[in-house]
């Protein structure tokens, strides 16, 4: 094909090609990547907040294009301002029948709360989820147990509002209605059940960890992790705040921790990360998980408030409505009742629906006592 | 193509024809050698060609026994914790474990579900570790080699018997031992960190880190220089130690002029044995020490103005707020 003094030259002429043909694909392959990236920007950029320390390497880091995207259940939020009470109105519980809360309200107030909480937890069902099919004159009865719960659950949200305010209104007013858990869901997502053992022919440590349980977030952790601190109140111990201390994890007078207590608050701290889309340095500087000397953060501290509120909430108000449910509320393996946790509100943002203010129009649901008007 | 043989990954001269059986002074020895000889060349790209026959011997027999006895005991815990279902043993098989006993049994003996099986597979173990050292240590002797390889797993047998036998006894309770599962045994591996304030302060892990991963250094050096001067004559290592040749001379020319020092064709093989063996030597102290001498390894470090005390300036006003983080800022 090639002439044959050409071939010839070639013949006598041998010469390595590969050697500099791979170093010049190389190199000019790695100028074109280079262009492309000083023209068209890093195609994976990430973003870093910042949450502790200079130096310390604290920040939680997100994909731009997962903080471009808002929280799609923000978008379905229905809200409505007050109508203002001129003063002397009849109030809801002179009005309707067996009004136990929420009788504070003027007639219109009232009804723009109810629909609100329609819109929220039952927008398909409608008024009909808790009063039934009855007549507007029998809304009063209480033969539905969505009514019963939901009463109770009104006074839950006001409870958190007034009395765990610095926990959800920690950074700035944020507070909670219906629908940061219920998202227009009858029942919320990502309530929990307790599962007691998950493997067979086992027990006691053996029994209740290493499966892969949604409980567990698929992790082989304790699937026992909320039952036992968020229900059951056991204190989170982690390690010990001096450098020697006396006693050990079988002793007898000096009981101490253990490395399976560790184990078990290590699932409890992935359930957090996990619920609160954030990693261990949201809150902690990881060279020292628990420090004597105050190595936390704010954020560490607005956690721990919401550690107790929700022991509060699930054994001051869920947990006693266990017999108020029908049997297809129940768990699966204990029949206990749903149960609320991190995850419930937050559902993976660091604020629920990413710090959108849940009480700025409903000042009825903020407080247990009758409602501020002040605008 | 310029594939040289020296700059290959795999092996590039193999031997086989007939196969090497070894010494059969009394005509007595070949009956504990099992196994027919062959060769195989894919084998043959890793190391010699020839594979077998294997020496059995008393140690053999009980370890090999004893080992599948201990792997046979978890892996059928594994089967009855999953209702003996056997995909969803391969399923969830990374998250299965058989854990050691509950903390309240201490070092008594627990019930079977547990931690019994768990103490009954590590009796096993051990029986099966240690007739495996022995069994090195007498194959050794029957080469009238010296005993370095012996020595060296002994190290390593030191760390395995400081995690689940010396460790656990000075704390009193076998639940301080590790479970044997691919992922609870990292589990377990984060937990003692974290219960003991974070191990990265315990001096001693930092010394086996250190010699783990010079370990790792000296190999890739030693490994390459070997096989830099395979050319001339230096893989022939032994020859090398007290007959230097070229190749000896331009690997320690090689090192000395591009850091001040080369080891040895026979020092350099100390180096290796020593950081090998010094990583689970020096670990297996910063275990024993954990929980024993030393609760919180953080706290330890600050004492010993080895970790830094924050001086209480957290830099608050530093920190981004999530408004700005989501961009939603009014």
């Amino acid at each position: 094909m090639l002439s044959k003094w050409f071939d010839e030259w070639n013949r006598k002429n041998p010469t390595d090609i590969f050697g500099p043909a791979i170093l010049v694909g190389a190199i000019g392959a790695a100028v074109l990547v280079a262009i492309l990236l000083v023209t068209w920007g890093q195609p994976f950029a990430t973003s870093s907040m910042q949450t502790g320390p200079r130096g310390t390497g604290m920040e939680v880091v997100e994909f731009n294009s997962d903080l471009d995207r808002p929280d799609p259940t923000i978008a379905g939020y229905y809200t409505e301002e007050v109508y203002l009470p001129q003063g002397n109105e009849p109030l809801a519980r002179d009005i309707y029948q067996n009004v136990q809360v929420l009788g504070d309200l003027t007639e219109d107030n009232f009804n723009r709360v109810m629909n609100a909480i329609t819109q929220w937890v039952s927008p398909e069902e409608g008024c009909a989820y808790c009063h039934g099919d009855a007549d507007i004159e029998d809304y009063g009865n209480d033969d539905l147990y969505t009514k019963v719960v939901s009463r109770r659950m009104i006074e839950m949200t006001q409870a958190i509002n007034e009395e765990w305010s610095g926990h959800v209104n920690a950074v700035k007013e944020v507070g909670v209605n219906c629908y940061t858990c219920h998202r227009g869901e009858n029942v919320p997502s990502d309530i929990w059940f307790k599962v007691g053992t998950v493997n067979e022919a086992a027990a006691g440590w053996s029994a209740i960890q290493n499966r892969v349980t949604p409980i567990s977030h698929s992790t082989s952790l304790p699937s026992d992790a909320l039952e036992t601190y968020l229900l059951e109140e056991n204190q989170i111990v982690v390690h010990d705040l001096e450098s020697r201390v006396a006693g050990g994890p079988a002793s007898e007078t000096d009981l101490l921790p253990s490395i399976q207590d560790t184990e078990r608050t290590y699932s409890l701290m992935n359930y957090f990360s996990n619920s609160l889309g954030v990693n261990c340095l949201f809150c902690h500087n990881s060279r020292a998980f628990y420090s004597a000397a105050g190595e936390v953060t704010p954020q560490w501290s607005t956690a721990s408030l919401g550690i107790l509120m929700v022991q509060e909430l699930n054994n001051g108000y869920l947990v006693p409505l266990k017999d108020t449910y029908p049997e297809e509320r129940l768990g699966p393996v204990f029949a206990d009742a749903p149960k609320v946790a991190c995850r419930t509100c937050h559902k993976g943002y660091q604020q629920p629906l990413q710090g959108t203010n849940m009480i700025a129009d409903w000042p009825e649901l903020a407080r247990t006592e009758a409602p501020v008007y002040d605008q | 193509m310029a594939i040289r043989e020296y700059q290959n990954i795999f092996t590039q001269v193999q031997v086989q024809g007939t196969p090497e059986w070894g010494m059969d002074d009394n005509g007595r020895m070949m009956r504990e050698r099992i196994g027919r000889p062959r060769f195989s060349s894919l084998v043959g790209w890793f190391g010699n060609a020839q594979i077998g026959p294997i020496y059995l011997g008393w140690t053999g027999v009980v370890s090999l026994t004893t080992g599948i006895l201990w792997l046979n005991i978890i892996g059928l815990n594994m089967l009855a914790q999953v209702g003996w279902d056997i995909p969803e043993f391969i399923r969830q098989f990374f998250w299965l474990a058989l854990e050691p006993p509950s903390p309240k049994y201490g070092l008594s003996m627990p019930p079977l579900d547990d931690g019994g099986w768990y103490i009954i597979a590590s009796f096993f173990l051990l029986v099966s570790v240690m007739t495996w050292w022995l069994r090195t240590y007498l194959l050794a002797a029957e080469h009238k080699m010296g005993k370095h390889v012996a020595w060296a797993f002994l190290a390593a047998i030191w760390l395995f018997l400081v995690l689940g036998l010396f460790r656990p006894i000075l704390m009193g309770s076998w639940s301080e031992a590790v479970p044997y599962g691919i992922f609870p045994h990292l589990d377990w591996t984060t937990a003692f960190s974290i219960r003991y304030g974070n191990l990265y302060y315990n001096p001693f892990h930092a010394l086996s880190i250190v010699f783990l991963y010079g370990s790792v250094l000296l190999f890739c050096m030693h490994g390459g220089t070997i096989l830099a001067v395979t050319r001339y004559g230096g893989d022939r290592e032994l020859e090398q130690i007290v007959d230097r040749g070229t190749a000896t001379e331009r690997a320690a020319l090689f090192w000395r002029w591009t850091m001040g020092f080369n080891a040895t064709m026979e020092g350099i093989h100390r180096w290796a044995l020593w950081f090998a063996i010094l990583t689970p030597i020096t670990g297996g102290i910063g275990i024993l020490l954990t929980g024993t001498v030393v609760d919180n390894w953080f706290i330890w470090a600050q004492e010993h103005n080895f970790a830094p005390i924050y001086d209480g300036a957290f830099g608050y006003e530093d920190y981004t707020t999530y408004e700005a983080f989501i961009g939603r800022e009014n």
